[in-house]
């Protein structure tokens, strides 16, 4: 990987450049919590100011800018009997700024599903295509937990990566398309004084991990306490609200769904970003529901993530953001979750 | 200055000319591009059931269209939906798909309003298939309740068109009403031509029922099974093929060489929408068509 660096005044001139030709999301608070805190999103940022490069965590991950949570995948033309289908794919070039290691790889776990397994997805694919990722560091949070994940470093999957060493930016740099931007603005070579910047930096952000999650034997555990209280436990407090496959920057689960106008004329085939832990998830036709209990639905969000992901693709489907824990009603997190399986399992 | 993010058009590539190939898991296509076909003709079997024989409209696609027993398509009616189905025909048959299709709800009430002519959408073939091969030498026991006999018609097509290549051929066929019984025009055919021993068994018989009464394991009695080579396709409700597989299991045929279909909700056909999990199995992509062993490691499968 080639590693450079930039001036945040140049950065500024980059991002204003970028302005320019593209269309630029960033991370922008929008609205405040009931504590005072700043609420932050990935949204559209039309000028440099805008753009919150000190925000804390967005409240939704940014994966909805490759997996909308709606999407049209076909339109027909009906006439009579006959019909006509078209398909489109969306092209949309953009950057996206601000992404953190977590996110970005969020982003690598869905290429897994999206790109790199059986049936690629093209309309997945054509927004990774058209995106460049300009990421950031950051210093965990109080609940961040992507250490343990093993998801808080990235080194694929952007365009840019940048770490805060004072006045300038470390910049790693993954694309060509990336390389021909940046240069544009001076960077320059990394001097030794840099390195020992960056290093310590980086150092820095390693020691205030505070929140730890042991996933060692997690696969088995899954499989283990498949039958353990502690499902009903935490799944008797489940709204099954969905919120927390909304925010999550892994959760990929979908619906489809058809409609057509009033004169049937058209019609379109839609998918929407769906949540396992809704009633129907796998209710089929006449009323039957293989998962009819919150429980038995929390346990197959944990299970995919932390069992069948795993065994497919050798990862958790999890990077450790907690946006699940912070976004549920009922307190349910990752963390606490996962505390409880293991702590049953050492009793 | 150059700040203009390159734009990589994919419409433009040429996997956006040519039909999909479902069977080309690997390259990218066209994912939700359905081949257009006919319903040419429409056989009402019972009361909620029909028997749909639909007709890819290109050529090229119509020739490309292979598929294996025991493999399913998602159909589709623009604008009402798409639904997983079994094909029921046989492999063999180029020319038209038969679907047995219940009428249970929106779009299967919709199709069952449709009429010959009718314009459709399938997406296919998806899903694992009876390992038809693996028997050839064998006695193969297909036991079918209710509308598990759709899914089984393609293996019995497939047997009748390889005779020589298998030993005998029993199908075991269980509903509650004699009014359910589907294909029993196909019977005799089945009995005389493809030279398979079938036996129909119903809960609820009426005055001109003939054959035996009882719960489909009751036909066990009937027939003498050698475990040591004999293979076993069983599709039908779940209660059912616990009951059944245990039975085999027990009476000394491998687990392994007992196949089951298994259903669940599926809007992507894909291994993408994960509303087939299974535990940690895709039902669409290492399913429908289980091994017994298999599916008795699955968690929540029966
Ligand atoms: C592999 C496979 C093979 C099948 N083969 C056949 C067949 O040969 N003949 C036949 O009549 N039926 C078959 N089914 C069941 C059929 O798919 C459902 O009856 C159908 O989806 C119901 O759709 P609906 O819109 O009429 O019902 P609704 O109740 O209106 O459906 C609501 C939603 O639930 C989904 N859904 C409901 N029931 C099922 C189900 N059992 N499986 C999957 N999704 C469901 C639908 O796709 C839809 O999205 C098969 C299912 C699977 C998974
Ligand atoms: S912590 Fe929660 S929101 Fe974040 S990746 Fe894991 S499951 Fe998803
Ligand atoms: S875990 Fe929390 S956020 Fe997720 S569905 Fe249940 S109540 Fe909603
Ligand atoms: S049907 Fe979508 S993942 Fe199996």
């Amino acid at each position: 990987m080639l590693f450079k660096t930039i001036t945040k005044e140049n950065f500024k001139k980059m991002v204003e450049g970028l302005l320019e030709e593209n269309e630029v999301i960033g991370p922008r608070s929008r609205d405040q919590d009931l504590g005072g805190n700043k609420i932050y999103r990935f949204l559209k940022i039309n000028s440099f100011e805008e753009l919150e490069m000190d925000y804390t965590r967005s409240y939704s991950s940014p994966k909805n800018y490759f997996l909308p949570f709606e999407e049209d995948l076909a339109t027909y033309r009906l006439n009579d009997k006959d019909w006509e289908q078209e398909i489109r794919y969306t092209i949309h070039p953009r950057v996206i700024i601000g992404m953190r290691a977590c996110d970005i790889n969020a982003l690598l776990k869905l290429d897994q599903v999206m790109l790199k397994s059986v049936y690629p997805n093209p309309y997945y694919f054509a927004r990774r295509r058209n995106t460049l990722i300009i990421g950031l560091d950051h210093e965990p949070l109080e609940d961040c937990f992507c250490r343990s994940m093993n998801t808080d470093t990235v080194f694929h999957g952007f365009g840019l990566f940048l770490t805060d060493i004072g006045d300038r930016y470390f910049v790693a740099i993954n694309s060509d398309t990336a390389y021909i931007i940046l240069n544009q603005f001076d960077a320059r070579e990394v001097t030794e004084e840099d390195q020992e910047r960056y290093k310590t930096v980086k150092k820095q952000i390693e020691s205030k991990f505070k929140t730890q999650v042991d996933i060692t034997i997690l696969p088995e555990l899954m499989d283990l306490e498949f039958e353990s209280e502690i499902w009903k436990k935490w799944g008797h407090k489940c709204l099954s609200c969905g919120s927390c496959a909304m925010v999550c920057p892994t959760c990929y689960c979908y619906g489809i769904e058809e409609d057509t106008n009033l004169t049937f004329t058209k019609a379109t085939k839609r998918r929407f970003l769906y949540s396992c832990n809704l009633l129907d998830f796998a209710a089929v036709a006449r009323g039957h529901n293989f998962r009819p209990d919150a429980h038995i639905r929390l346990k197959y969000r944990y299970y995919h993530k932390f069992r069948g992901f795993v065994e497919a693709f050798s990862q958790s489907l999890c990077v450790g953001c907690n946006r699940c824990g912070k976004a549920c009603l009922a307190g349910i997190s990752p963390k606490a979750v996962i505390d409880d399986l293991i702590k049953t399992e050492k009793k | 200055m150059n700040l203009k993010i390159p734009k990589h058009d994919i419409n433009l590539e040429p996997f956006m000319v040519g039909p999909p190939d479902f069977n080309r898991q690997t390259v990218l296509m066209q994912t939700e591009r359905g081949f257009k076909s006919e319903v040419v003709n429409i056989v009402k079997l019972t009361a909620i059931e029909k028997l749909f024989q639909i007709r890819i409209s290109e050529p090229c696609e119509r020739e490309n269209f292979t598929f294996l027993p025991g493999q399913f398509v998602m159909l589709e009616l623009p604008g009402c939906g798409e639904v997983p189905i079994s094909i029921s025909s046989s492999p063999s048959n180029r020319e038209f798909i038969g679907l047995c299709i219940r009428k249970v709800g929106k779009v299967t009430g919709m199709l069952h309003r449709s009429e010959p002519g009718a314009m459709v959408g399938i997406r296919g073939p998806f899903g694992t298939y009876f390992p038809m091969q693996k028997m050839v030498g064998r006695n193969i026991l297909l036991i079918a309740g209710g509308l598990g006999i759709a899914p089984l018609r393609s293996p019995i097509y497939w047997v009748n068109e390889h005779r020589s290549e298998y030993k005998d051929i029993t199908i075991l066929y269980g509903v509650k009403e004699p009014g359910q019984i589907l294909f029993d025009y196909q019977f005799e055919e089945w009995r005389k031509i493809y030279d398979l021993n079938l036996l129909t068994i119903v809960q609820n018989p009426d005055e001109n029922w003939k054959e035996r009464v009882g719960l489909i394991t009751d036909l066990f009695e009937d027939i003498s099974i050698d475990p040591e080579n004999t293979f076993a396709i069983v599709c039908g409700p779940p209660v059912m093929f616990k009951f059944i597989c245990t039975y085999l299991a027990n009476i000394g045929i491998p687990r392994q060489r007992m196949f089951i279909s298994l259903e669940r909700r599926m809007h992507c056909g894909m291994g993408k929408c994960c509303r087939c999990i299974v535990g940690s199995t895709f039902t669409c992509l290492d399913g429908p068509v289980f091994d017994y062993w298999t599916v008795m490691n699955l968690k929540e499968a029966i």
